[in-house]
């Protein structure tokens, strides 16, 4: 137990996740997931980028000025990321343009700054390179999660094909308006987080 | 070596900046051809987004060359100004000239055997900037299809402008009254009437995004009211 407890890859998935313990990304959890194309993309372009930004800061941890060390962690940060939104502008333009605005957003997502901070700063290359797939995963699983139930009851398909059949909406059936929209997101998130706690006893506050 | 020295802090950060500075401006330098070739074909399906072509699938290159025959230029006369490079005009550095200095973009297509007239419309909605592409039959009166689109309209709301719904909307009505005047298509709340013009349901809930469709309608489709005039019946 205690070996899996201080496993950089696989605690990130379960007791430190990012989202559901941390509490660090949440704003971009509620924008990108009313799809669940979106929300796959951003999953893992934020794992991408922590692992790499993970890698590189524990490289060079310890040339960094500790006065300047903020600063140099978001260098990184929003190198990689124009790097990667670059790249997807040139080879995936449709993927780019829904998540326009949040990727330049992924620089302010505090799963990074944090892992970098809390993690990076003091360990080696191949654990932060762990650490930072373990969160990124665990920030992509909750991420498609919230996207697989919003899309499905917001828009009636999942990754834009149609799931729910015309009979059943001939019959009555609605789709659900209030998924589309972002409290709906913050309401799932709780039940996910209310869910966890209640599996996870350690995890329960007194 | 003290990595806290103000002078260690210096060149560090310097040389941070140098390094980062060169990777960015190599990755922007590598990648830009692929990234206008990307933004090109998009506003190319737009446009025949905008003439009810399915693109699905398909070769936007060899279709757009097949479908728009002309990209003409003209002016706020009406008077044709180029004979081509209207797809190069960015609608939005127009805008923010003086009228008189304006170019406009008109695609001269042909769906069907028959001649269609694209024009181009920019405006702003709720959060940003909305756009579109109206295509007109032959008289210059009435709307043979419609594509808008925007930069981040709420999803299910302003942003449901976008959707095949309501585009479809626009289908057959006209920008012309009974006397020949540009009176625009309105864009109403469901339920309601406009007087004088033809009009069609807005987007419940997206009411700031609707009245900016609305009002592009007007302002950039008016600058055509000139040239519509003069080719009318021709």
């Amino acid at each position: 137990m205690a070996e899996i407890k201080n496993n950089p890859l696989l605690t990130p998935l379960n007791l430190n996740n990012p989202i559901t313990v941390q509490v660090l990304g949440i704003c971009s959890a509620l924008a990108v997931t009313s799809k669940l194309q979106p929300a796959l993309v951003m999953g893992l372009s934020v794992t991408v980028i922590v692992a790499f930004a993970n890698v590189i800061i524990s490289l060079i941890r310890d040339t960094i000025p500790n006065r300047i060390r903020i600063i140099v962690q978001l260098v990184v940060v929003a190198t990689l990321v124009t790097i990667v939104s670059e790249v997807l502008k040139a080879y995936a333009y449709d993927v780019s343009l829904q998540l326009s605005v949040y990727v330049g957003l992924i620089i302010t997502n505090c799963i990074l700054m944090g892992r970098l901070e809390a993690f990076a700063m003091s360990n080696g290359p191949w654990a932060s390179f762990l650490d930072g797939i373990g969160n990124g995963l665990g920030y992509a699983g909750i991420l498609v999660a919230v996207g697989f139930v919003r899309e499905l009851f917001g828009s009636g398909a999942l990754f834009g094909f149609k799931i729910i059949p015309q009979s059943l909406y001939d019959a009555g059936y609605m789709n659900n308006g209030l998924m589309i929209m972002p409290p709906m997101a913050l309401l799932l998130l709780a039940c996910i987080v209310w869910y966890h706690r209640s599996k996870e006893k350690s995890l329960q506050e007194n | 070596m003290n990595t806290n020295s103000n002078s260690y802090t210096m060149i560090y950060a310097a040389i941070m900046v140098i390094v980062v500075a060169f990777m960015l401006s190599f990755t922007s330098g590598v990648l830009k051809e692929k990234q206008g070739k990307n933004v090109e074909l998009d506003k190319k399906k737009q446009i025949l987004t905008s003439l009810k072509v399915d693109t699905k699938g398909q070769d936007i290159e060899k279709l757009y060359a097949d479908i728009v025959k002309k990209d003409i230029i003209v002016d706020m006369q009406g008077t044709l100004k180029s004979e081509e490079g209207g797809f190069d005009i960015d609608i939005a550095k127009e805008n923010a000239k003086k009228p008189e200095d304006r170019k406009l973009p008109v695609y001269v297509c042909e769906v069907e055997g028959a001649t269609k007239y694209v024009f181009s419309m920019r405006g702003t909605g709720l959060w940003g900037p909305i756009w579109g592409y109206l295509s007109m039959n032959e008289d210059l009166n009435t709307v043979y299809g419609s594509y808008f689109s925007h930069a981040g309209e709420t999803p299910g709301l302003g942003a449901e402008i976008a959707t095949h719904r309501f585009q479809s909307e626009f289908v057959g009505k006209k920008i012309l009254n009974a006397e020949g005047d540009f009176v625009s298509i309105a864009v109403v709340k469901a339920g309601k009437t406009a007087d004088g013009q033809d009009f069609v349901d807005g987007i419940s809930g997206g009411t700031i995004t609707s009245t900016g469709v609305d009002k592009m309608l007007k302002e950039s489709i008016g600058q055509y009211t000139n040239y519509i005039k003069l080719n009318r019946g021709k």
